[in-house]
């Protein structure tokens, strides 16, 4: 019997599309499905609210702009780049103005690294609850920023003794603004504008946005507008109501900036099935840590019974995505899967329940458990809970 | 070496951005304002989304209530039980609110709403006025309730063990399953919100908590004290935007609250009440004071599905005011 797709198709006979059909280009038609998906019981509103990243449907560690997902507190802010300024001031010898071209004379750098939302995860603090990565793990993105050391721009206006912190303010309507330690500003924070080689997207915080790499997502602040130094922090809302994680015995740990070892294993997963039966068999995910790199993951195939190292693969840097992969013969019967990373300072990701057992389940944040995938005879996957 | 890149700020330009407010009280802003006023702008511009009580209407924030309830299993976060400082109630809403129209409040205004928040959260009493001069003697109750960040110490040694590669346990059973709460979104708008009804009883950040409230005492009190009753009448102007007591007094968002006191529950005639409520009237609850006291003091864990919105009266002394004087103006 012939396969059907073994013929002469209208794409074999007609012409195609000229050159700028498409002048910024488009995924095929095919690739619909692959997008960033909210969810909505989450929030009040879409402007103030979150999408997620389709890690399922991606494969290597860079994400692609469009992917990358969405956390806005007042939607996205329509900037005019012409009419955007960056202020300096507070602490410092000489209170600055900078416009974009300013910004964009300044000696800059390339680093590649991953922005994770300190709530990623965060629903699943009680359980199992999001059939899908893209649902537990998609508050992350990865791609290589292009920007100039937070570090050059404060020394241009000449930080006083004193000024032990940082204020960043965004220009967008809810005006976020995040404290932030001065060792951290003028260790490897940027000034950043242009993502994966192309300007930041506007939900990304075009004209310019703030890199921290390795620390909770709320503090890369988008559409910045303002930089203020000082003697202390100021506590706002976003680092007391917000982004501070609540332990069982009713006390909040606060400034919990770095990002712990985590990983994911992003297919099989419940929105990516095996279809093709048993046999040869790609399994594949993402790990990273705030810390450093991730020299190994393990991955159990069995619950946790048997662990194996996982095959690590592609270019990598410090706070920043590490694809692995896991290639196996599957026999056709239910699988738990499991991924561990281990960082490079030695961290070894927990269980979720030995977070639980430090933490309680009402953090919201900072939840690095490891995560299971149930999948059936049929190839199913679900999000799953293990003894 | 300076580059010599950009140009000086001036001090009218910092001033113009130069928002923020730390709970030293640097960068707050002469002026003032009470809790009465704060009441009528929270009302227009505050309460659409946030509840006339603070209580957050759909999934916005809940501005009041939840004392004592952040280790419980589902705390309830809020300016008085949770958030740290007063200056980051008025630095927020003063660059973040209202939701749409950000910084176009005046300072007055925010001091305000910043003083009117206070008395939502029984923080201070409805003739308490805010201003420059008095901010820093202002303290929210959770503010010792905070740590630095103890990872390093409390978790790093167990989480830089060596784990196990090999037998590491002799059997695995599944314990729980996503697919039994089954909130993940489905593509279309009509499924996505069905599904958000369900996910209520699953959805991860704090919600009012729905475990049956123990009953309020409430001390006994002589029929008439005239102290307690003008006391009662204070408590009453929160009751105030959705019921009428008194002769002349109509059904509003909530019933008409003549004979309350030791009546039946339910009984107001052309109120349409919640199916609790009616199913309570059914069953021949009847409003004494420990009845009325426990419903007043944490409505919707007295009665889950109430349209009260109303999260509660706080203070016992408050509760046994506001019931001398419900039973003192009925007509």
């Amino acid at each position: 019997q012939t396969d059907p797709a073994i013929a002469i198709h209208p794409w074999m006979q007609e012409l195609g599309d000229g050159v700028d059909a498409a002048p910024y280009g488009m995924p095929s038609p095919h690739e619909a499905d692959v997008k960033r998906r909210t969810v909505e019981w989450l929030t009040a509103d879409p402007v103030s609210s979150i999408n997620f990243t389709p890690l399922h449907d991606l494969d290597g560690t860079i994400t692609p702009n469009g992917l990358c997902f969405e956390r806005h507190h007042s939607g996205v802010a329509r900037v005019d780049p012409a009419q955007h300024r960056l202020m300096i001031h507070g602490l410092v010898d000489k209170p600055l103005v900078l416009t974009m071209e300013d910004l964009k004379r300044f000696p800059r750098q390339n680093h590649v690294y991953f922005l994770e939302c300190a709530a990623n995860s965060g629903m699943e603090w009680r359980g199992s609850q999001l059939n899908g990565c893209q649902f537990t793990h998609g508050m992350i993105h990865n791609v290589m920023y292009t920007g100039v050391p937070l570090r050059l721009v404060l020394e241009e206006a000449g930080v006083k003794p004193e000024g032990k912190w940082l204020l960043a303010e965004g220009a967008d309507a809810a005006a976020m603004t995040r404290s932030i330690p001065m060792e951290k500003a003028l260790d490897d924070c940027l000034v950043a504008f242009k993502m994966n080689g192309e300007a930041l997207r506007p939900e990304q915080g075009y004209p310019v946005r703030l890199v921290v790499p390795g620390w909770e997502g709320n503090m890369w602040v988008k559409w910045l507008r303002r930089l203020e130094v000082g003697d202390q922090p100021w506590h706002h809302r976003e680092e007391t109501s917000k982004y501070t994680d609540l332990m069982a015995d009713g006390v909040a740990r606060r400034f919990t900036w770095e990002m712990d070892a985590k990983s994911v294993i992003t297919s099989p997963s419940p929105q990516a099935p095996i279809t093709h039966g048993p046999g040869p068999t790609v399994l594949t995910g993402l790990a990273w840590s705030g810390r450093g790199t991730i020299p190994r993951v393990d991955v159990t195939i069995d619950g946790g019974i048997t662990w194996q190292e996982a095959r690590m693969d592609g270019p990598s840097t410090p706070k920043a995505l590490h694809r692995f992969y896991y290639d196996f013969e599957w026999d056709g019967k239910p699988l738990l899967l499991q991924s561990r990373a281990h960082d490079s300072t030695g961290y070894v990701q927990p269980t979720k329940d030995a977070l639980r057992e430090i933490r309680g389940e009402n953090s919201i944040y900072h939840n690095n458990g490891i995560q299971t995938w149930a999948v059936d005879a049929d190839g199913k996957a679900e999000n799953v809970e293990i003894s | 070496e300076p580059l010599g890149l950009g140009r000086a700020a001036t001090p009218e330009e910092i001033a113009l951005w130069d928002i923020d407010v730390r709970p030293d009280g640097l960068g707050l802003p002469a002026g003032s304002g009470d809790v009465m006023t704060g009441d009528k702008i929270y009302t227009e511009k505050c309460s659409a989304c946030h509840g006339v009580f603070g209580e957050g209407t759909g999934r916005w924030p809940v501005l009041a209530g939840g004392q004592g309830s952040l280790s419980d299993a589902r705390p309830v976060k809020t300016i008085g039980s949770y958030w740290p400082y007063l200056s980051t109630v008025y630095d927020y809403v003063n660059r973040a609110m209202p939701f749409g129209n950000a910084q176009s409040l005046t300072h007055d205004e925010v001091y305000a709403i910043t003083a009117y928040l206070l008395y939502l959260n029984d923080e201070v009493d409805e003739d308490f006025v805010l201003s420059s001069d008095n901010f820093a003697e202002a303290r929210l109750p959770n503010e010792e309730a905070f740590k630095p960040d103890d990872r390093a110490e409390v978790e790093f040694a167990a989480f830089k063990e060596e784990p196990c590669m090999t037998e590491c346990k002799p059997s695995v059973e599944i314990t729980m399953r996503a697919a039994v709460l089954d909130v993940t979104p489905e593509e279309t708008a009509a499924k996505a919100a069905a599904k958000a009804e369900e996910a209520q009883a699953a959805e991860p950040t704090p919600e009012a908590p729905t475990a049956e409230a123990p009953a309020v005492e409430v001390a006994e009190v002589p029929a008439a004290d005239p102290a307690l009753i003008k006391a009662g009448e204070k408590v009453f102007r929160k009751c105030k935007s959705c019921h009428q007591i008194g002769a002349k007094a109509k059904n509003r968002v909530g019933p008409v609250l003549n004979g309350i006191v030791d009546g039946p529950a339910g009984a107001v005639e052309d109120f349409r009440y919640s199916k609790p409520m009616a199913a309570a009237a059914e069953a021949g609850l009847v409003w004494t004071e420990s009845e009325l006291g426990a419903f007043l003091g944490n409505p919707k864990g007295y009665m889950k599905g109430t349209k009260m919105s109303f999260p509660g009266v706080r203070k016992e002394e408050d509760i046994a005011a506001l019931i001398a004087y419900l039973r003192d103006a009925s007509e």
